[in-house]
Protein backbone atom coordinates (compact mmCIF):
# COMPACT_ATOMS: atom_id res chain seq x y z
CA UNK A 1 0.00 0.00 0.00
CA UNK A 2 1.15 3.53 -1.10
CA UNK A 3 0.93 6.21 1.97
CA UNK A 4 2.28 9.07 -0.45
CA UNK A 5 2.91 9.35 -4.18
CA UNK A 6 4.41 12.28 -5.54
CA UNK A 7 4.02 12.57 -9.45
CA UNK A 8 6.02 15.20 -11.13
CA UNK A 9 5.73 18.04 -9.00
CA UNK A 10 6.84 21.67 -9.71
CA UNK A 11 7.75 24.02 -7.45
CA UNK A 12 9.53 27.71 -8.07
CA UNK A 13 10.17 30.63 -5.78
CA UNK A 14 9.50 33.56 -8.30
CA UNK A 15 11.88 32.65 -10.97
CA UNK A 16 13.92 30.05 -8.85
CA UNK A 17 12.23 27.09 -9.64
CA UNK A 18 13.16 24.45 -6.57
CA UNK A 19 11.31 21.35 -7.31
CA UNK A 20 11.40 20.28 -11.05
CA UNK A 21 9.64 17.45 -12.05
CA UNK A 22 10.06 15.42 -8.75
CA UNK A 23 8.55 11.88 -8.07
CA UNK A 24 8.71 9.97 -4.77
CA UNK A 25 6.66 7.16 -3.37
CA UNK A 26 6.48 6.12 0.15
CA UNK A 27 5.13 2.25 1.18
CA UNK A 28 3.18 1.63 4.62
CA UNK A 29 5.90 1.35 7.71
CA UNK A 30 8.53 2.59 5.56
CA UNK A 31 11.41 4.98 6.50
CA UNK A 32 12.59 7.46 3.47
CA UNK A 33 15.25 9.50 4.14
CA UNK A 34 16.19 12.75 2.03
CA UNK A 35 19.62 13.71 1.55
CA UNK A 36 20.82 16.75 -0.35
CA UNK A 37 22.91 19.64 -0.65
CA UNK A 38 21.73 22.67 1.62
CA UNK A 39 18.46 24.55 -0.87
CA UNK A 40 18.31 21.25 -2.93
CA UNK A 41 14.38 21.74 -1.85
CA UNK A 42 13.94 18.68 1.23
CA UNK A 43 11.94 21.67 3.11
CA UNK A 44 10.20 22.64 0.50
CA UNK A 45 8.81 18.98 -0.42
CA UNK A 46 8.17 18.04 2.65
CA UNK A 47 5.45 21.24 3.37
CA UNK A 48 4.31 20.00 -0.41
CA UNK A 49 3.08 16.97 1.38
CA UNK A 50 1.48 18.51 4.02
CA UNK A 51 0.23 21.60 2.28
CA UNK A 52 1.84 24.05 3.75
CA UNK A 53 3.14 24.78 -0.04
CA UNK A 54 1.25 24.77 -2.91
CA UNK A 55 2.71 23.19 -5.73
CA UNK A 56 2.61 24.38 -9.44
CA UNK A 57 2.04 21.03 -10.95
CA UNK A 58 2.10 17.71 -10.36
CA UNK A 59 0.30 15.73 -7.86
CA UNK A 60 0.50 14.24 -4.46
CA UNK A 61 -1.87 11.43 -3.10
CA UNK A 62 -2.45 10.20 0.17
CA UNK A 63 -3.37 6.77 0.54
CA UNK A 64 -4.50 6.74 -2.68
CA UNK A 65 -7.51 8.68 -2.22
CA UNK A 66 -6.94 11.60 -0.90
CA UNK A 67 -5.26 14.32 -3.64
CA UNK A 68 -3.29 17.33 -1.54
CA UNK A 69 -2.86 19.11 -4.79
CA UNK A 70 -6.60 19.27 -5.62
CA UNK A 71 -8.02 22.89 -6.18
CA UNK A 72 -10.38 22.76 -3.05
CA UNK A 73 -8.75 20.22 -0.74
CA UNK A 74 -9.51 20.76 2.46
CA UNK A 75 -6.01 21.16 3.70
CA UNK A 76 -6.88 20.91 7.63
CA UNK A 77 -8.19 17.40 6.97
CA UNK A 78 -4.66 16.34 5.05
CA UNK A 79 -2.74 17.71 7.92
CA UNK A 80 -4.90 15.51 10.51
CA UNK A 81 -2.84 12.72 8.86
CA UNK A 82 0.10 14.09 8.49
CA UNK A 83 2.03 14.99 11.56
CA UNK A 84 5.65 17.33 10.80
CA UNK A 85 8.46 18.30 13.11
CA UNK A 86 10.91 21.25 12.22
CA UNK A 87 14.40 22.00 12.76
CA UNK A 88 13.51 24.84 14.80
CA UNK A 89 10.85 23.02 17.23
CA UNK A 90 8.65 26.21 17.17
CA UNK A 91 6.94 24.77 20.22
CA UNK A 92 4.24 27.20 21.37
CA UNK A 93 6.01 29.29 24.17
CA UNK A 94 3.22 30.88 25.88
CA UNK A 95 1.89 27.27 26.58
CA UNK A 96 3.25 24.53 29.07
CA UNK A 97 4.00 20.96 27.69
CA UNK A 98 0.86 19.10 28.54
CA UNK A 99 -0.72 22.41 26.50
CA UNK A 100 0.92 22.02 23.64
CA UNK A 101 0.39 18.53 22.96
CA UNK A 102 -3.00 18.24 23.97
CA UNK A 103 -3.93 21.17 21.43
CA UNK A 104 -4.48 19.56 18.50
CA UNK A 105 -6.09 16.69 20.05
CA UNK A 106 -8.79 18.56 21.99
CA UNK A 107 -9.41 21.63 19.23
CA UNK A 108 -9.10 18.85 15.97
CA UNK A 109 -9.72 15.85 16.79
CA UNK A 110 -12.40 17.14 19.87
CA UNK A 111 -10.94 14.96 22.23
CA UNK A 112 -12.66 15.13 25.85
CA UNK A 113 -9.70 16.96 28.14
CA UNK A 114 -9.30 14.44 30.06
CA UNK A 115 -8.56 11.85 26.99
CA UNK A 116 -6.15 13.95 25.54
CA UNK A 117 -4.20 14.50 28.82
CA UNK A 118 -3.99 10.93 29.45
CA UNK A 119 -2.38 10.17 25.39
CA UNK A 120 -0.34 13.06 26.16
CA UNK A 121 1.04 11.48 29.54
CA UNK A 122 1.67 8.32 28.08
CA UNK A 123 3.64 9.32 24.84
CA UNK A 124 5.54 11.99 27.41
CA UNK A 125 6.02 8.64 29.50
CA UNK A 126 7.47 6.77 26.67
CA UNK A 127 10.15 9.69 25.39
CA UNK A 128 11.25 10.04 29.11
CA UNK A 129 9.71 13.23 29.20
CA UNK A 130 6.92 12.39 32.27
CA UNK A 131 8.41 15.02 34.54
CA UNK A 132 7.84 17.39 32.24
CA UNK A 133 4.41 17.72 31.41
CA UNK A 134 3.84 21.33 33.66
CA UNK A 135 6.97 22.75 32.62
CA UNK A 136 7.19 25.66 29.69
CA UNK A 137 9.17 25.14 26.61
CA UNK A 138 11.96 27.58 27.24
CA UNK A 139 13.10 25.71 30.67
CA UNK A 140 14.04 22.63 28.53
CA UNK A 141 16.85 21.55 26.83
CA UNK A 142 16.78 21.34 22.93
CA UNK A 143 16.90 17.93 22.77
CA UNK A 144 13.93 17.57 25.15
CA UNK A 145 11.97 20.61 23.20
CA UNK A 146 12.64 18.37 19.92
CA UNK A 147 11.12 15.26 21.37
CA UNK A 148 8.62 17.38 22.53
CA UNK A 149 7.88 18.41 19.33
CA UNK A 150 7.57 14.58 18.10
CA UNK A 151 5.17 13.91 21.22
CA UNK A 152 2.78 17.04 19.80
CA UNK A 153 2.88 15.51 16.44
CA UNK A 154 2.18 12.22 17.73
CA UNK A 155 -0.74 13.24 19.64
CA UNK A 156 -2.61 13.68 16.57
CA UNK A 157 -1.88 9.91 15.84
CA UNK A 158 -0.75 10.74 12.10
CA UNK A 159 -0.28 7.83 9.61
CA UNK A 160 2.83 9.52 8.38
CA UNK A 161 5.34 11.45 10.06
CA UNK A 162 7.94 14.52 8.40
CA UNK A 163 10.77 15.14 10.14
CA UNK A 164 12.46 18.35 8.67
CA UNK A 165 16.15 18.23 9.64
CA UNK A 166 15.03 17.88 13.76
CA UNK A 167 18.41 17.39 14.80
CA UNK A 168 20.49 20.62 13.00
CA UNK A 169 19.92 23.02 15.99
CA UNK A 170 20.70 20.34 18.41
CA UNK A 171 24.38 20.67 20.29
CA UNK A 172 26.19 17.50 19.39
CA UNK A 173 25.59 15.44 22.58
CA UNK A 174 21.78 16.29 22.34
CA UNK A 175 21.29 14.80 18.75
CA UNK A 176 21.30 10.96 20.27
CA UNK A 177 18.50 11.32 22.18
CA UNK A 178 16.40 12.92 19.18
CA UNK A 179 17.44 9.97 17.08
CA UNK A 180 16.43 6.91 19.59
CA UNK A 181 12.66 9.00 19.06
CA UNK A 182 12.49 8.35 15.66
CA UNK A 183 14.03 4.81 16.07
CA UNK A 184 11.72 4.03 18.59
CA UNK A 185 9.01 5.17 15.88
CA UNK A 186 10.20 3.28 13.23
CA UNK A 187 10.02 0.53 15.56
CA UNK A 188 6.50 0.60 16.04
CA UNK A 189 6.11 0.74 12.31
CA UNK A 190 5.56 5.07 11.51
CA UNK A 191 5.80 5.66 8.19
CA UNK A 192 8.80 8.07 8.38
CA UNK A 193 9.73 10.93 5.57
CA UNK A 194 12.77 12.23 6.90
CA UNK A 195 15.96 15.26 5.63
CA UNK A 196 18.32 14.95 7.34
CA UNK A 197 22.20 15.35 7.52
CA UNK A 198 23.44 12.88 9.93
CA UNK A 199 24.79 10.19 6.96
CA UNK A 200 25.43 7.44 9.92
CA UNK A 201 21.56 7.87 11.28
CA UNK A 202 20.40 7.50 7.79
CA UNK A 203 22.55 4.42 7.10
CA UNK A 204 20.85 2.98 10.15
CA UNK A 205 17.26 3.36 10.13
CA UNK A 206 16.71 4.21 6.35
CA UNK A 207 14.37 1.47 4.33
CA UNK A 208 15.74 4.03 1.39
CA UNK A 209 17.71 6.61 0.82
CA UNK A 210 16.77 8.87 -2.02
CA UNK A 211 19.20 12.04 -2.78
CA UNK A 212 18.18 15.45 -4.27
CA UNK A 213 19.78 17.24 -6.90
CA UNK A 214 18.91 19.77 -9.37
CA UNK A 215 14.63 19.86 -8.48
CA UNK A 216 14.82 15.92 -8.99
CA UNK A 217 15.36 12.28 -6.86
CA UNK A 218 18.65 11.82 -8.75
CA UNK A 219 19.01 8.52 -7.20
CA UNK A 220 18.03 6.42 -4.74
CA UNK A 221 18.58 3.04 -2.90
CA UNK A 222 18.98 0.98 -0.04
CA UNK A 223 21.60 2.52 2.08
CA UNK A 224 24.11 -0.17 1.16
CA UNK A 225 23.64 1.10 -2.34
CA UNK A 226 23.56 4.69 -1.49
CA UNK A 227 26.44 4.87 0.75
CA UNK A 228 28.35 1.88 -0.55
CA UNK A 229 28.24 2.38 -4.22
CA UNK A 230 26.30 5.28 -5.69
CA UNK A 231 25.88 5.20 -9.33
CA UNK A 232 25.95 8.95 -9.96
CA UNK A 233 29.01 11.17 -9.55
CA UNK A 234 26.99 13.90 -8.57
CA UNK A 235 25.89 11.86 -5.18
CA UNK A 236 29.46 10.50 -5.14
CA UNK A 237 30.76 14.39 -5.01
CA UNK A 238 27.86 14.99 -2.14
CA UNK A 239 28.73 11.83 0.23
CA UNK A 240 32.39 12.98 0.07
CA UNK A 241 31.74 16.99 0.73
CA UNK A 242 28.95 15.99 3.64
CA UNK A 243 31.96 13.47 5.35
CA UNK A 244 33.95 16.39 5.24
CA UNK B 1 42.93 22.81 56.52
CA UNK B 2 44.33 26.05 58.04
CA UNK B 3 43.58 28.64 55.80
CA UNK B 4 40.66 30.96 57.03
CA UNK B 5 37.52 29.80 56.03
CA UNK B 6 39.18 26.80 55.34
CA UNK B 7 36.41 24.12 56.85
CA UNK B 8 33.53 25.88 54.80
CA UNK B 9 35.28 25.50 51.71
CA UNK B 10 35.36 22.11 52.53
CA UNK B 11 31.84 21.57 53.57
CA UNK B 12 30.46 23.30 49.72
CA UNK B 13 32.65 21.30 47.94
CA UNK B 14 31.10 18.27 49.42
CA UNK B 15 27.80 19.66 48.96
CA UNK B 16 26.23 21.98 46.84
CA UNK B 17 25.85 25.12 48.46
CA UNK B 18 27.45 27.88 47.19
CA UNK B 19 30.70 29.42 48.68
CA UNK B 20 31.67 32.94 49.37
CA UNK B 21 34.76 33.99 50.80
CA UNK B 22 33.99 35.43 53.90
CA UNK B 23 36.48 38.40 53.39
CA UNK B 24 34.39 39.41 50.52
CA UNK B 25 31.11 38.78 52.57
CA UNK B 26 32.46 41.37 54.87
CA UNK B 27 33.37 43.60 52.51
CA UNK B 28 29.82 43.62 50.87
CA UNK B 29 28.14 44.12 53.38
CA UNK B 30 30.15 47.26 54.77
CA UNK B 31 29.42 48.33 51.18
CA UNK B 32 25.51 47.78 51.68
CA UNK B 33 25.69 49.82 54.12
CA UNK B 34 27.79 52.72 53.41
CA UNK B 35 25.45 53.17 50.12
CA UNK B 36 22.34 53.42 52.06
CA UNK B 37 23.68 55.80 54.45
CA UNK B 38 24.98 58.02 51.54
CA UNK B 39 21.94 57.81 50.00
CA UNK B 40 20.02 58.87 52.31
CA UNK B 41 22.26 61.65 53.63
CA UNK B 42 22.60 62.87 49.90
CA UNK B 43 18.40 63.20 49.89
CA UNK B 44 17.62 64.41 53.47
CA UNK B 45 20.46 67.71 52.32
CA UNK B 46 18.75 68.00 49.02
CA UNK B 47 15.47 68.06 50.43
CA UNK B 48 16.43 70.74 53.34
CA UNK B 49 17.72 72.74 50.78
CA UNK B 50 15.58 72.58 48.31
CA UNK B 51 12.55 73.93 50.86
CA UNK B 52 14.94 76.29 52.51
CA UNK B 53 14.95 78.17 48.91
CA UNK B 54 12.17 77.47 48.23
CA UNK B 55 10.40 78.95 51.32
CA UNK B 56 12.46 81.62 51.33
CA UNK B 57 11.73 82.96 47.59
CA UNK B 58 9.84 86.34 47.92
CA UNK B 59 6.15 84.83 46.73
CA UNK B 60 6.16 81.91 47.98
CA UNK B 61 3.47 82.72 50.75
CA UNK B 62 1.45 84.02 48.04
CA UNK B 63 1.62 80.94 45.85
CA UNK B 64 1.45 78.56 48.74
CA UNK B 65 -1.88 80.60 49.31
CA UNK B 66 -3.00 80.52 45.50
CA UNK B 67 -2.42 76.75 45.12
CA UNK B 68 -1.76 74.97 48.28
CA UNK B 69 -4.53 76.49 50.37
CA UNK B 70 -5.23 73.95 53.19
CA UNK B 71 -9.30 75.46 53.94
CA UNK B 72 -9.60 75.67 49.96
CA UNK B 73 -8.37 71.66 49.65
CA UNK B 74 -10.76 70.85 52.61
CA UNK B 75 -13.91 72.40 51.27
CA UNK B 76 -13.51 71.27 47.50
CA UNK B 77 -11.80 68.12 47.84
CA UNK B 78 -15.21 65.76 49.34
CA UNK B 79 -16.90 66.91 45.88
CA UNK B 80 -13.68 66.26 43.55
CA UNK B 81 -13.50 62.82 44.79
CA UNK B 82 -17.46 62.61 44.14
CA UNK B 83 -17.28 63.93 41.07
CA UNK B 84 -13.80 61.92 40.51
CA UNK B 85 -15.81 58.43 40.62
CA UNK B 86 -17.53 59.65 37.29
CA UNK B 87 -13.95 60.14 35.68
CA UNK B 88 -13.32 56.66 37.01
CA UNK B 89 -16.64 55.44 35.91
CA UNK B 90 -15.99 56.30 32.39
CA UNK B 91 -12.37 54.70 32.52
CA UNK B 92 -13.81 51.53 33.45
CA UNK B 93 -16.72 51.17 31.25
CA UNK B 94 -14.46 52.86 27.84
CA UNK B 95 -11.30 51.01 28.92
CA UNK B 96 -13.32 47.33 27.81
CA UNK B 97 -14.69 48.18 24.82
CA UNK B 98 -11.71 49.75 23.54
CA UNK B 99 -9.94 46.85 23.97
CA UNK B 100 -12.28 44.59 21.94
CA UNK B 101 -12.32 47.70 19.20
CA UNK B 102 -9.13 47.27 19.34
CA UNK B 103 -8.32 43.58 18.90
CA UNK B 104 -11.49 43.40 16.27
CA UNK B 105 -9.67 45.88 13.91
CA UNK B 106 -6.46 44.65 14.17
CA UNK B 107 -7.61 41.21 13.51
CA UNK B 108 -9.85 42.10 10.42
CA UNK B 109 -7.20 43.89 8.82
CA UNK B 110 -5.26 40.58 9.20
CA UNK B 111 -7.86 38.88 6.95
CA UNK B 112 -6.94 37.62 3.68
CA UNK B 113 -10.29 36.07 2.21
CA UNK B 114 -11.45 37.93 -0.67
CA UNK B 115 -15.13 38.10 0.52
CA UNK B 116 -13.34 40.48 3.48
CA UNK B 117 -12.38 43.36 1.39
CA UNK B 118 -14.80 45.79 2.26
CA UNK B 119 -14.57 44.79 5.76
CA UNK B 120 -10.93 45.59 5.77
CA UNK B 121 -10.92 48.76 3.75
CA UNK B 122 -13.39 49.98 6.26
CA UNK B 123 -11.05 49.16 9.06
CA UNK B 124 -8.38 50.70 7.54
CA UNK B 125 -10.29 54.15 6.55
CA UNK B 126 -11.39 53.78 10.39
CA UNK B 127 -7.43 53.64 12.32
CA UNK B 128 -6.63 56.40 9.20
CA UNK B 129 -9.00 58.91 10.41
CA UNK B 130 -9.50 57.95 14.20
CA UNK B 131 -5.48 58.25 14.23
CA UNK B 132 -5.73 61.77 12.40
CA UNK B 133 -8.14 63.38 14.54
CA UNK B 134 -7.71 65.24 18.24
CA UNK B 135 -9.95 63.02 20.51
CA UNK B 136 -11.02 66.68 21.74
CA UNK B 137 -12.41 67.46 18.57
CA UNK B 138 -14.29 63.87 18.09
CA UNK B 139 -15.59 64.73 21.50
CA UNK B 140 -17.48 68.06 20.54
CA UNK B 141 -17.95 66.55 17.22
CA UNK B 142 -20.24 62.97 18.04
CA UNK B 143 -21.24 64.91 22.24
CA UNK B 144 -22.49 68.11 20.79
CA UNK B 145 -23.31 67.13 17.15
CA UNK B 146 -25.33 64.01 17.38
CA UNK B 147 -27.86 64.59 20.16
CA UNK B 148 -28.69 67.91 17.63
CA UNK B 149 -29.66 65.83 15.00
CA UNK B 150 -32.75 65.01 17.57
CA UNK B 151 -32.25 61.07 15.84
CA UNK B 152 -35.02 58.74 16.38
CA UNK B 153 -33.84 56.08 19.31
CA UNK B 154 -30.03 57.34 19.72
CA UNK B 155 -29.59 58.09 23.36
CA UNK B 156 -29.36 61.86 23.45
CA UNK B 157 -26.88 61.51 26.31
CA UNK B 158 -23.92 63.67 26.26
CA UNK B 159 -21.72 61.45 28.34
CA UNK B 160 -22.97 58.28 26.55
CA UNK B 161 -21.25 59.90 23.43
CA UNK B 162 -18.48 61.06 24.85
CA UNK B 163 -17.73 58.02 25.92
CA UNK B 164 -18.31 57.28 22.57
CA UNK B 165 -15.89 59.34 21.33
CA UNK B 166 -13.22 57.78 23.44
CA UNK B 167 -13.60 54.33 22.63
CA UNK B 168 -13.62 55.84 18.75
CA UNK B 169 -10.39 57.51 19.89
CA UNK B 170 -8.49 55.33 21.67
CA UNK B 171 -9.77 51.95 19.45
CA UNK B 172 -7.74 53.03 16.65
CA UNK B 173 -4.28 53.22 18.67
CA UNK B 174 -5.27 50.19 20.49
CA UNK B 175 -5.75 48.67 16.91
CA UNK B 176 -2.45 49.82 15.92
CA UNK B 177 -0.81 48.62 18.94
CA UNK B 178 -2.37 44.92 18.73
CA UNK B 179 -1.16 44.78 14.72
CA UNK B 180 2.16 45.25 15.72
CA UNK B 181 1.67 42.49 18.12
CA UNK B 182 0.50 40.20 16.29
CA UNK B 183 2.91 41.06 13.59
CA UNK B 184 5.53 40.06 16.81
CA UNK B 185 4.68 36.70 16.59
CA UNK B 186 6.83 34.99 14.28
CA UNK B 187 5.23 33.27 11.40
CA UNK B 188 6.73 29.90 12.36
CA UNK B 189 4.10 29.90 14.82
CA UNK B 190 1.56 30.44 12.92
CA UNK B 191 3.12 27.35 10.35
CA UNK B 192 3.59 24.62 13.24
CA UNK B 193 -0.11 24.97 14.39
CA UNK B 194 -1.78 24.68 10.93
CA UNK B 195 0.39 21.78 10.68
CA UNK B 196 -1.41 20.68 13.75
CA UNK B 197 -5.14 20.54 11.82
CA UNK B 198 -5.53 23.75 13.34
CA UNK B 199 -7.92 26.27 11.25
CA UNK B 200 -6.85 29.90 10.83
CA UNK B 201 -9.20 30.29 13.31
CA UNK B 202 -8.58 28.52 16.15
CA UNK B 203 -4.77 29.49 15.28
CA UNK B 204 -5.69 32.89 15.97
CA UNK B 205 -7.38 32.04 19.24
CA UNK B 206 -5.18 30.20 20.80
CA UNK B 207 -1.95 30.50 19.35
CA UNK B 208 -1.31 33.94 17.95
CA UNK B 209 -3.43 36.62 19.69
CA UNK B 210 -1.82 34.72 23.27
CA UNK B 211 1.07 35.81 22.61
CA UNK B 212 0.61 38.97 20.42
CA UNK B 213 -1.18 40.08 23.82
CA UNK B 214 1.41 39.62 26.29
CA UNK B 215 3.93 40.83 23.50
CA UNK B 216 2.27 44.32 23.67
CA UNK B 217 0.90 44.48 27.43
CA UNK B 218 3.48 46.92 28.55
CA UNK B 219 2.30 49.51 25.27
CA UNK B 220 -1.42 48.62 26.08
CA UNK B 221 -1.02 49.63 29.75
CA UNK B 222 0.49 53.26 28.58
CA UNK B 223 -2.31 53.48 26.44
CA UNK B 224 -4.58 52.65 30.06
CA UNK B 225 -2.82 55.46 31.35
CA UNK B 226 -3.24 57.99 29.15
CA UNK B 227 -6.80 57.21 28.94
CA UNK B 228 -7.36 57.78 32.35
CA UNK B 229 -6.03 61.17 32.17
CA UNK B 230 -8.01 61.71 28.87
CA UNK B 231 -11.40 60.94 30.84
CA UNK B 232 -11.39 64.85 31.87
CA UNK B 233 -11.83 65.82 28.20
CA UNK B 234 -15.14 64.84 28.45
CA UNK B 235 -16.03 67.79 30.74
CA UNK B 236 -16.01 70.22 27.73
CA UNK B 237 -19.54 68.38 27.29
CA UNK B 238 -20.95 69.59 30.52
CA UNK B 239 -20.84 66.52 33.06
CA UNK B 240 -19.28 67.28 36.05
CA UNK B 241 -16.47 65.20 36.66
CA UNK B 242 -13.48 66.06 38.98
CA UNK B 243 -11.97 68.60 36.34
CA UNK B 244 -15.31 70.34 35.78
CA UNK B 245 -15.70 70.15 39.43
CA UNK B 246 -12.64 72.03 39.91
CA UNK B 247 -12.99 74.55 37.68
CA UNK B 248 -16.49 75.22 39.20
CA UNK B 249 -14.93 75.61 42.95
CA UNK B 250 -12.08 77.71 41.19
CA UNK B 251 -14.32 80.39 39.69
CA UNK B 252 -16.09 80.84 43.09
CA UNK B 253 -13.21 81.54 44.77
CA UNK B 254 -10.71 82.44 42.64
CA UNK B 255 -8.22 79.85 44.52
CA UNK B 256 -6.74 77.43 42.08
CA UNK B 257 -5.98 74.57 45.03
CA UNK B 258 -8.94 72.95 43.64
CA UNK B 259 -6.81 72.38 40.38
CA UNK B 260 -4.18 71.00 42.11
CA UNK B 261 -6.11 68.50 44.41
CA UNK B 262 -7.98 67.12 41.09
CA UNK B 263 -4.20 66.81 39.84
CA UNK B 264 -3.61 65.21 43.24
CA UNK B 265 -6.78 62.61 41.98
CA UNK B 266 -5.33 61.81 38.74
CA UNK B 267 -1.73 60.95 39.64
CA UNK B 268 -2.80 58.95 43.05
CA UNK B 269 -4.37 56.49 40.42
CA UNK B 270 -2.11 56.86 37.49
CA UNK B 271 1.15 56.14 39.81
CA UNK B 272 0.04 52.46 40.75
CA UNK B 273 -0.69 52.17 37.28
CA UNK B 274 2.87 53.39 35.61
CA UNK B 275 4.31 51.16 38.29
CA UNK B 276 2.84 47.75 37.50
CA UNK B 277 3.84 48.96 33.05
CA UNK B 278 7.37 49.30 34.89
CA UNK B 279 7.44 46.40 35.98
CA UNK B 280 5.96 44.37 33.56
CA UNK B 281 8.30 45.53 31.14
CA UNK B 282 11.31 45.39 33.36
CA UNK B 283 10.21 41.46 33.47
CA UNK B 284 9.99 41.13 29.68
CA UNK B 285 13.82 42.44 29.53
CA UNK B 286 15.05 40.25 32.03
CA UNK B 287 13.32 37.36 29.91
CA UNK B 288 15.30 38.09 27.12
CA UNK B 289 18.16 36.90 29.57
CA UNK B 290 21.41 37.85 29.77
CA UNK B 291 23.11 41.33 28.99
CA UNK B 292 19.93 42.65 30.35
CA UNK B 293 21.88 43.91 33.66
CA UNK B 294 24.53 45.52 31.59
N1 LIG C 1 9.15 30.55 1.17
C1 LIG C 1 10.18 30.68 0.30
N2 LIG C 1 10.30 31.80 -0.45
C2 LIG C 1 11.32 31.94 -1.32
N3 LIG C 1 12.26 31.02 -1.51
C3 LIG C 1 12.22 29.89 -0.80
C4 LIG C 1 11.16 29.66 0.16
N4 LIG C 1 11.36 28.44 0.72
C5 LIG C 1 12.47 27.93 0.13
N5 LIG C 1 12.99 28.79 -0.78
C6 LIG C 1 14.17 28.55 -1.60
O1 LIG C 1 14.04 27.30 -2.19
C7 LIG C 1 15.29 26.62 -2.20
C8 LIG C 1 15.13 25.25 -1.57
O2 LIG C 1 14.95 25.44 -0.17
P1 LIG C 1 14.70 24.24 0.84
O3 LIG C 1 13.53 23.45 0.38
O4 LIG C 1 14.60 24.84 2.18
O5 LIG C 1 16.01 23.39 0.69
P2 LIG C 1 16.67 22.37 1.72
O6 LIG C 1 15.65 22.06 2.79
O7 LIG C 1 17.03 21.18 0.92
O8 LIG C 1 17.89 23.04 2.27
C9 LIG C 1 16.28 27.50 -1.49
O9 LIG C 1 17.08 28.14 -2.45
C10 LIG C 1 15.44 28.50 -0.78
O10 LIG C 1 16.06 29.75 -0.76
MG1 LIG D 1 15.68 22.46 4.80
Amino acid sequence: MTVVQVEQVWKAFGQESVLRGIDLEVGLHEVVVLIGASGSGKSTLLRCINGLETVDAGRILLDDDLDVTAFNTDLDAVRRRVGIVFQSYNLFPHMSVIDNITLGPRKVLRLPAAEAQQRARDLLGRFGLADKADEYPDRLSGGQQQRVAIVRALAMQPELMLFDEITSALDPLLVGEVLDAVRELKSEGLTIVMATHEMAFARDVADRVCFLDGGVVLEQGTPEEIFGEPRERRTREFLVRIRG
Amino acid sequence: MTEPGGASVVAARAGSTPYVDPARVRYRQRKAWRDAAIGIVSLLVTVAVVAFIVVRTPGWAVVQETFFSPEAFAESFPGLIEAFWLNIRIFLIAEPLILIVGLSVALVRRLKRPIFLPLRIVATIYVDVFRGVPTLLVILLLGFGIPALQLQGAPDSVLFWGVVALVLSYGAYVAEVFRAGIDSVHPSQRMAARSLGLSSWQTNRYVVVPQAVRNVTPPLLNDFISLQKDTALVSVLGPIEVLRRAQIDASFTFNYTPYVAAACLFIALTIPMTRFADWLQERQRRRRGPGASV
